[in-house]
């Protein structure tokens, strides 16, 4: 059972989470990768790498690739084949270790409705349900749930408040699971209005010990997805804890439980009540919060119970320290109903300072598709009390220099920093009721103070790069000419900063304010402006500039010193507002089209989204063809405004 | 890098003394009457004219320039307040000075067109020579921004808000500025490129600028390119025309081919110009900085108290040498020999130069010294930068016994041959001969820049009113009148003034005798930008003799 060689069948921040314990515990890591991953961390880091054909899902591959490396089991991570009983069964019979629990344990608990009957069976709380959508319906109750038979992750989920509304709801949940699982089974479930979700982190070995190591409480979150998660739950009392852990347990013996997993269960804010709800048969997400506030490091436990050891450690001898919160930075658009983002990560720089735990599966540069799940980083904060962590955890989301793609950083600080959250007034409605802010507010004065710090930055740039009079002072005059001017772009709103150099070597802005340099690298400036001396983290990318202000980084267009004729487009041009697919373009150059005319479908989110004309006018340019991939802000066509063309 | 070894020098100056604060606060109102002027320069023709050219659409000269230098960079102007004290407006009517265009330094030279529509002024004119001298000298581009009404045939009442009633228009520097076309065609064949922008009219004689210029970038219904306007195409012809037609953008960019680059307008000409010298792969010969430039040690800010108004009491060059060079080092040569001319080297800026600084009158041992000194610094092929502060040869029996006829000469004969670029800075007194054997303006140096305080004359005010004196006594003796002595004492005061007046820096720099005043303080920034302009041509000391052991 022993294996000096790992294949982690994954990508991203578990398998360089995954590479990290192993490594420390002397065992070789092997990566697999896709061609749009070729360049990613976890290869790199990697001791070895395998190609994959096209994709993390196959499982033919990824065996054959472990038996090329010479790896002796498979870890693998979470998502991707982590809960595929037959990949994991495929392992054991080409004689490859599986990190994980049984293929009959997967199975049984892939099944959510056998999952619920062996709850049942041990005396765990469930809610009431119903395999019949129709007659049934009324034993269950209102409002309740319709969720699909092998789904997960709220696809395939439908909230019915009134018995008349079911009827559809059921078959809008079946589409939904014929197409995201390939089984269009549904049930009906009790919905709890005010509810948390909670879940035990369990774990056993091959000699059948179990213990669990308390919960984690992960009701924050967005589209059904987690997005803080947190151990200890400030719901969740000690004879709480005692109940649901012993309830776990029950389920995990009845499995014959091993290696690591989660019970999660619904907890119903008013009456403490808990109900059972799925068990994943692997390692999760939010794992970490655990292993900060109890110690152990799972994943390495999981390895060693692989490795057929015991796990050593007895449910008493499990001791909590302080509160962790974990938040999940995805890239994403709060502002958008937090629909994916794409790009190019130009900045991703954690502070060193406050100290969390980063686990990440980008670097600076990375490029962030449609391809794979959008999440960027898990950044989890341990501290003596749930305050001190969250404020932690905000702090150093905050001081990250990161931009390039819009992320869910600033609405992750806004969250941890409510009066709500800090009250541990966390139920699964906690963003619709609370509304923490989407993204960052920016005031004037803040963004005077951005732009002024780009500009100096510029100033230190150009300097830099003169080849000849480098050792002239910047912006020297013995005479007078105009200040000097740059102009920035913040979406429509424009800002500019002029400013001149004095003798002293410090600047006056135009418009009032004076600033002095104190320090410029490529990457950062320390400068005093306006009488606050901050240094920043600033990242060029081309015609933009991300400044990293006292709240987090603002990303600003470098506005061009000198417009090229006939280049103005910044009316009539028709940009896409998301990723996606075209679908169709229905004009050509040349076409006089109305305003509110539709000139091309964009498919996003597996939704189609027509593009319209904003006025009347000729069609001057057309940038895309039907099949075209395009990314948020791309340039679909351009429409020259009826009236254009008879100035002057 | 490695600085240069000498140790630096240490400070003589005592910043605590009452001259020091009096010089001190003497300089300063001078710079701040320099401040306002150039306030005055920046006006041009004044806020009617300004708001004219707004209402037009058109940018300020200044405006132009800011546009078409690299952002961040620095810009030298020369001769800002030329036309000081005279008819013209302040700064004459142009702007000229060396800035950095995509990379490549340039000498630029603008009309002004609030200034009499840009008119050819002799200040214009001069200033246009001295452009077109730097060009050639230096081998810069030369980039000009053409928007001139022509020669100013005006012979009005003078236009109000004008300080004295204006003289009779001048054309007669119109044989003169004919080298103009001269000089261009010149530059063109010593491949040193000039641009030309239009932004206005460039008639008549103007015509010939674009006409003359490697690139011309003309303006879409704003560049008037024409021999003869319509007026006096009327005039000559009968022919009935306008101004589009006879010599518009679109036509010279479609039709006569005269415009190479057609611009939408100001900000897009600029925009081009850029792109033209972008493309110029310009390459500097001169080699780049070989030494370590430290800051110097001693405190610049220190030399507005350096130099006093009475130029008289005597200033220790050493301490002007130490605020200035890389790391205060000075490597003097010779110092127990003629010291009344402290000859050295230096860095500034990283640039190696030979430094000859005033510390007295010019004596034969001097004289010597210096002509030894250049001749070496002509075989490294270090440039030489003199400080001049000097009431020129030192006179009398002995001095002339000892040769200081022959001594001078062979200096001057030094200064005349040497070929590496010389620069100049007069920080005190820039009297007679002594003006000449120091580099002056007449000896083909390459730049000529003076404090605040400075004075050049044929001889100090005193002197001259002095040697009137016993002139006229001689004349009262031969003739056997009686001397006048209260009369006598009335002329020489009148003199005195006269003369000082005349031979304040002001005065020499709107007379455009020099490139322009600076801060002391900006000594060391102006001398490092003016030894990399000199290195877009190679740096080569004289050849054919060794030197002379004088």
């Amino acid at each position: 059972m022993s294996f000096d060689t790992l294949l982690i069948a994954n990508r991203g921040e578990i398998a360089r989470r995954v590479i990290r314990s192993a490594r420390a515990m002397g065992i070789r890591c092997v990566a697999v990768y896709v061609d749009a991953d070729a360049d990613a961390p976890h290869v790199t880091e990697a001791d070895e790498a395998v190609r994959l054909p096209d994709s993390y899902l196959d499982g033919k591959a990824i065996l054959e690739a472990a038996q090329r490396a010479g790896a002796g089991a498979i870890h693998p991570g979470y998502g991707f084949l982590s809960e595929n009983a037959a990949f994991a069964r495929a392992c054991g019979e080409a004689g490859i270790v599986w990190v994980g629990p049984s293929p009959e344990a997967i199975e049984q608990m892939g099944d959510k409705i056998a999952a619920k009957a062996l709850a049942v069976e041990v005396e765990v709380p469930t809610l009431p349900s119903s395999e019949d959508v129709t007659a049934a319906a009324d034993a269950v109750g209102f409002p309740l749930l319709v969720k699909a038979a092998a789904g997960g992750g709220g696809k395939g989920m439908r909230v019915v408040e009134r018995r008349d509304d079911l009827q559809e709801a059921v078959a809008a949940a079946k589409r939904e699971a014929q197409s995201g699982f390939g089984d269009d089974r549904v049930f009906l479930e009790r919905y709890v209005q005010n509810s948390r979700h909670v879940e035990i982190q369990i774990l056993g070995d091959s000699q059948g010990q179990l213990i669990h190591l308390g919960e984690r409480e992960c009701s924050i979150q967005r589209r059904h997805q987690k997005i803080i998660e947190e151990s200890p739950s400030p719901r969740v009392d000690d004879s709480l804890r005692v109940a649901m852990g012993d309830a776990a347990l029950r389920l995990a013996r009845a499995l014959g439980y091993q290696s690591a997993g989660t019970v999660e269960f619904l907890v119903d804010d008013d009456s403490g009540e808990f109900f059972f709800l799925e068990v994943n048969t692997r390692l999760q997400v939010e794992h970490p919060v655990t292993e900060a506030v109890t110690g152990i490091d799972l994943v390495r436990e999981q390895l060693r119970v692989a490795q057929g050891e015991p796990l050593g450690l007895t449910q008493e001898q499990i001791r909590f320290s302080g509160a962790a919160i974990e938040a999940r930075l995805y890239a994403e658009d709060p502002a958008a109903g937090f629909l994916p983002a794409t790009g190019t990560l130009v900045a991703f720089d954690p502070a060193e300072t406050p100290k969390v735990r980063w686990d990440s599966g980008v670097v600076r540069g990375s490029r962030i598709g449609t391809q794979f799940d959008p999440m960027l980083a898990k950044v989890i904060a341990h501290a003596p009390t749930r305050a001190e962590a969250a404020g932690r955890l905000a702090l150093a989301l905050e001081r990250c220099h990161l931009g390039g793609v819009t992320t869910n950083r600033d609405f992750l600080v806004a969250t941890l920093r409510t009066a709500e959250f800090l009250a541990g007034d966390t139920t699964t409605d906690f963003i619709a009721r609370v509304s923490p802010a989407l993204s960052l507010a920016l005031s004037d004065d803040e963004l005077r103070r951005v732009a002024r710090t780009a500009a100096l930055w510029i100033h230190g740039e150009n300097r830099a790069g003169a080849n000849v009079l480098k050792h002239a002072p910047g912006a020297w005059r013995n005479a007078r000419l105009p200040d000097e001017k740059v102009e920035f772009g913040l979406g429509e709103e424009s800002i500019g900063v002029s400013y001149r150099r004095l003798r002293d070597g410090s600047f006056a802005f135009s418009d009032g304010g004076r600033a002095r340099l104190h320090a410029w690298t490529d990457r950062t400036l320390d400068a005093e402006i306006d009488g606050r001396r901050i240094r920043s983290n600033i990242t060029r990318d081309r015609d933009r500039i991300l400044v990293q202000g006292a709240r987090g980084d603002v990303l600003l267009d470098i506005r061009p010193r000198f417009d090229l004729p006939g280049a103005e487009q910044a009316s009539g041009g028709l940009v896409a507002p998301m990723p996606g697919k075209v679908l169709e373009v229905r004009v050509a150059v040349g076409d006089t089209v109305r305003a509110g005319e539709t000139l091309v479908v964009l498919e996003a989110m597996k939704m189609e989204h027509p593009m319209r004309a904003p006025e009347d006018g000729t069609v001057a340019e057309v940038r895309v063809a039907a099949g075209d991939q395009v990314e948020n802000g791309a340039l679909l066509l351009v429409v020259e405004p009826a009236d254009a063309g008879e100035s002057e | 890098m490695q600085p240069l070894l000498a140790p630096p020098l240490r400070s003589s100056l005592d910043t605590r003394s009452p001259e020091f604060a009096e010089n001190r606060s003497t300089m300063l109102e001078k710079l701040a009457e320099i401040d306002q002027l150039l306030d005055e320069a920046e006006a041009g023709g004044g806020p009617a004219a300004h708001e004219r050219l707004a209402k037009r659409n058109k940018l300020p000269v200044r405006e132009r320039i800011a546009l078409v230098l690299d952002p961040d960079s620095p810009f030298l102007e020369l001769s800002p307040l030329a036309g000081y004290n005279s008819d013209y407006a302040i700064g004459g009517g142009a702007v000229l000075g060396i800035g950095v265009i995509a990379g490549v330094e340039c000498v630029i030279f603008a009309n002004d067109p609030t200034v009499l529509g840009g008119a050819l002024t002799p200040y214009v004119a001069k200033k246009w020579m001295r452009a077109l001298e730097i060009a050639r000298d230096n081998r810069i581009p030369y980039v000009s921004f053409v928007e001139s009404a022509g020669a100013d045939l005006r012979m009005d009442p003078p236009e109000e808000g004008q300080k004295k009633r204006r003289k009779p228009a001048k054309t007669n520097h119109f044989a003169e500025t004919g080298r103009f076309f001269y000089e261009m065609i010149e530059l063109s064949k010593l491949d040193i490129p000039s641009v030309c922008v239009v932004f206005g009219s460039s008639t008549a004689g103007g015509a010939y600028q674009p006409g003359m210029s490697d690139y011309n970038v003309v303006i879409r219904e704003q560049s008037k390119i024409f021999l003869a306007g319509p007026p006096l195409v009327k005039m000559a012809t009968g022919e009935d025309s306008d101004d589009e037609t006879l010599g518009g953008a679109q036509m010279h960019a479609e039709v006569s081919g005269l415009g190479e680059y057609f611009a939408e307008d100001e900000r897009d000409a600029c925009r081009l110009c850029r792109e033209v010298v972008s493309h110029l792969n310009w390459r500097k010969p001169g080699p780049p900085p070989s030494l370590r430039a430290d800051d110097p040690l001693l405190d610049s800010e220190e030399l507005l108290g350096l130099v006093s108004p009475d130029l008289r009491r005597p200033v220790d060059v050493r301490d002007l040498i130490g605020r200035v060079v890389d790391g205060s080092r000075f490597e003097e040569f010779k110092p127990r020999y003629g010291n009344t001319l402290v000859c050295g080297w230096a860095g500034v800026e990283g640039y190696p130069v030979g430094i000859l600084g005033n510390n007295g009158v010019l004596t034969p041992q001097a004289a010597e010294k210096a002509a030894h000194f250049i001749q070496l610094c002509n075989q490294i092929d270090v440039p030489l930068l003199f400080f001049q502060n000097l009431t020129g040869f030192v006179v009398g029996r002995d001095f002339e016994q000892a040769g200081i006829i022959k001594k001078g000469s062979q200096m001057i004969n030094a200064v005349t041959n040497s070929t590496v670029p010389h620069i100049t800075l007069i920080f005190g007194a820039s009297y007679g001969a002594g003006t000449y054997a120091m580099s002056g303006r007449a000896f083909n140096n390459r730049f000529t820049f003076i404090w605040p305080t400075a004075k050049i004359a044929v001889m100090g005010g005193k002197q001259i009113a002095g040697v009137m004196s016993i002139v006229r006594r001689g004349q009262a003796a031969r003739k056997g009148i009686p001397f006048d002595e209260e009369m006598d004492a009335k002329i020489v005061e009148a003199v005195e003034a006269i003369q000082e007046k005349g031979s304040v820096a002001l005065e020499a720099t709107g007379a455009i005798s020099d490139d322009g005043i600076i801060d002391p303080r900006d000594t060391r920034t102006v001398l490092g930008i003016c030894l990399s302009v000199v290195r877009n041509r190679p740096i080569e000391g004289a050849e054919g003799y060794g030197v002379f052991r004088l």
